[in-house]
């Protein structure tokens, strides 16, 4: 059939199997959006571009598809930026339709024109710039099958106007996508295999390091039965969490700058590493040259371009993580480590002596005792997504993860805003379950204009406010290490009850800990969007904390305070 | 150390601004970088040669590979190759030192492609090192300006320098074991 390129695009995203689309329309993208009215896919509007972008995020990760956002040219495409750098440092699969000028205007400098590709070239897995309809269907083909393959990542499709009203043959090909330049590993080598049985079976304190790539390639099975069989324990990246049970006895927690205190020392303790799906990001490694330093090193990735390039190893294994572990856990032998396993446990205890349970009731709400609390009291099963800071540490640390895919937090950007237009993302994936984002103040203020979002679809999402009046993370940093000089840290909002109230969505704020489960069940009661204000101690601080220059096992622990 | 890769790349728009951008994103410094045709007018190939003593070759190639245009990168380095660079030298001639230079010239079988009355053009094929050497003998002279293609290199023999299998092959697999 012959259709318009605007038309093309539309069909090849049905053939995609694309359900929803987030994004922003504008002069160089109308004819897509006009073609829009004529196909079964949902658009939402979000009330900025970088808000599509997260939401197209938030839909990837909850939903183990592709996330679609679009924006027009010039400034539209620019506010994808940061949504775009989120998505690739957390190898989130997202497609991005941006329009363009028109083919003839290009390098002109029209009106809305910008280098689109040229600005997004280092933050996307791969980008393109399409001038001829007769080059859009297998162009979508193709990016859908780069973001979702090998390492997943973000692409992006800048298209024409004038491409999108050119009329062509419409043929969308149902075989795989063959490119010459690009093979996604899946088996590592026999050799390899055989090298990493040796280095386990000598091992005597070997420690999992499990990351996100246990979660994208869907090893959480295989992770659980190499653990078991090599009686092995498993600390988590801030992205990995869930991929292994908080319940397990072989579960060590969050390693890294905010990671449990026993995590960090079975790290620095360890003689063998296995790093399963991670990358040694400096918010896991402290200070390089004390890493692990006693440690043979295995490391396991999709990505080769990842091996030695923090962390010097001493093997790596190539492939899809869930294929590796599958063809390892035949072959290792069953191995017992008691001795380690109770150094570990000792540790743990040391730890949980610190936790937040044994304060002190002194009359003051605490930001970490309202995350534990929602967390008791929705028996950890909500999807939680956060944005960035304190209070996105305190829900990786409180609201356990039991399962995989319901924490969504931007790990490797740090992106502030994230939280609330990801979480209307996670929910589209979810419509019929309840999506939570546990807020800060700083956070919310970069994305509370998507409460009108939330409010026009009607979505089932809850906002966990964390009000300390502080950007509380800077904030510690300056107590700790800037002598309580709080440059630009203290911060005033709204009043958010009222803010919600404009939007017509409803509040409620507490200040109190025994009004915290009052207000999550009155949440819980309510369907559609929901904003619960805690107004918490202002100068809280996270801990444990690796400061930064210091050695993973370097901590600033919280002090003991026990009820007498 | 030198390193020398060789790099086999789709022919489309703006590759070589991936490449450049890869390298300037991850700082990798280059000492040369040739592009041109192959027999095949969809695939052009590249010689990169990196200088950098600190620099991890593995880590060049691994992030060449993420590229998605990029079909086989091959660090010849270790291998039996040919490498060849062409070099324009314009050196200050007069007709009293024209007879001179164009001596060494054929010494070093450069080709001399053009004559004016006080400046001589010669063309040279070679190393690194030839180039060089005859650089350092015209120097006094009075060299003008030159110019250099860069490296371009090719393995010995039969052998293609391609890799069908491309990403599987991990030189860094038994590190330390």
């Amino acid at each position: 059939m012959y259709l318009t390129g605007a038309e093309v695009v539309m069909e090849s995203l049905v053939r995609e199997g694309v359900e929803v689309i987030f994004g922003y329309p504008g002069g160089a993208n109308m004819p897509i959006y006009d073609a829009m009215m004529n196909y079964p896919i949902k658009h939402v509007l979000t009330r900025h571009e970088q808000g599509a972008a997260f939401a197209a995020d938030g839909y990837a990760r909850a939903s183990g598809k592709v996330g679609v956002a679009m924006a027009t040219s010039g400034p539209g495409a620019t506010n994808l930026v940061t949504g775009i750098t989120t998505a690739m440092m957390d190898s989130s699969p997202v497609v991005y339709i941006t329009g363009q000028v028109a083919s003839s205007l290009i390098g002109g400098d029209a009106f809305q024109e910008t280098d689109v590709t040229g600005i997004t070239l280092p933050i996307t897995k791969h980008n393109y710039l399409v001038t001829s309809a007769a080059q859009l269907a297998e162009t979508i083909r193709e990016a859908f099958y780069i973001a979702r393959s090998g390492r997943p990542g973000p692409v992006l499709i800048d298209i024409c106007k004038d491409t999108q009203f050119e009329k062509v043959w419409f043929e969308y090909s149902e075989e795989e996508v063959v490119l010459p330049g690009y093979k996604p590993p899946l088996h590592a080598t026999k050799q390899s295999l055989d090298a990493a049985v040796k280095l386990i079976q000598n091992a005597k304190r070997p420690v999992i390091l499990a990351g996100h790539g246990v979660l994208m390639s869907g090893a959480m099975g295989e992770l659980a039965e190499f653990a078991e069989k090599t009686q092995t324990p498993v600390a988590l990246t801030l992205l990995g969490l869930g991929a292994f049970p908080a319940g397990h006895p072989y579960h060590l927690g969050m390693m890294g700058m905010h990671g449990t205190a026993h995590a960090n020392f079975a790290i620095q303790n360890a003689d063998l590493i296995l790093a399963f799906g991670m990358r040694f990001d400096d918010r896991v490694t402290g200070t390089l040259h004390t890493y692990a330093a006693r440690a043979r090193k295995i490391h396991v990735d999709i990505d080769s371009s990842e091996f030695n390039k923090n962390v010097k190893v001493d093997l790596t294994l190539l492939g899809d993580l869930q294929t590796v572990l599958a063809d390892l856990n035949p072959i290792v032998p069953k191995l017992q480590h008691p001795e380690w396993l109770e150094q570990i446990q000792a540790w743990k205890q040391e730890s949980a002596q610190r936790d937040i349970l044994y304060w002190e009731q002194n009359g003051k709400l605490h930001a970490a005792h309202v995350i534990h609390d929602f967390w008791k009291q929705s028996l950890g099963e909500k999807i939680v997504t956060t944005g960035v800071g304190q209070h996105q540490m305190w829900t990786a640390q409180y609201y356990v993860q039991e399962k995989p895919y319901r924490l969504i937090t931007s790990g490797g950007a740090g992106s502030m805003g994230f939280g609330t237009p990801s979480a209307l993302g996670a929910w589209f994936a979810n419509p019929d379950k309840e999506v939570w984002t546990i807020e800060g103040d700083g956070s919310f203020q970069m994305s509370l204009n998507e409460l009108a979002t939330l409010k026009q679809e009607n979505a089932n999402v809850k906002i966990l406010l964390i009000n300390n009046g502080f950007l509380g993370m800077v904030r510690q940093w300056q107590e700790f290490f800037f002598d309580k000089r709080y440059a630009a840290t203290p911060i005033t909002g709204p009043d958010f009850v009222k803010l919600a109230q404009a939007y017509d969505v409803p509040s409620i704020a507490v200040n109190q800990r025994d009004q915290i489960n009052g207000a999550l069940e009155m949440a819980q009661r309510t369907y559609g969007p929901v904003l619960i204000e805690f107004q918490v101690e202002p100068e809280d601080c996270v801990y444990p904390m690796v400061p930064s220059g210091a050695a993973l096992d370097e901590m600033l622990l919280r002090p003991i305070k026990v009820n007498a | 150390m030198q390193h020398t890769l060789i790099a086999k790349v789709e022919n489309k728009p703006g590759v070589l601004n991936r490449i450049a951008s890869l390298f300037r994103r991850r700082n990798f410094n280059i000492d040369s970088l040739n592009v041109g045709r192959t027999e095949n007018p969809e695939i052009s190939r590249m010689t990169i040669v990196l200088d950098h003593s600190d620099l991890e070759p593995d880590m060049v190639k691994n992030n060449l590979y993420k590229l998605v245009n990029v079909i086989d990168v091959q660090d010849v380095t270790n291998q039996p190759t040919v490498t060849r660079d062409l070099a324009l030298i314009k050196v200050a001639a007069n007709h009293e030192k024209r007879h001179e230079i164009t001596n060494l010239a054929s010494i070093f079988r450069a080709n001399v492609i053009d004559v004016a009355s006080d400046s001589i053009i010669l063309e040279i094929t070679g190393t690194v090192d030839k180039i060089e050497s005859l650089m350092e003998l015209l120097r006094p002279f009075g060299i003008i300006e030159m110019v250099t293609t860069g490296q371009v290199a090719m393995l010995r023999g039969k052998a293609n320098g391609y890799h069908p299998n491309g990403h599987k092959e991990i030189s860094s697999l038994e590190r330390g074991i």
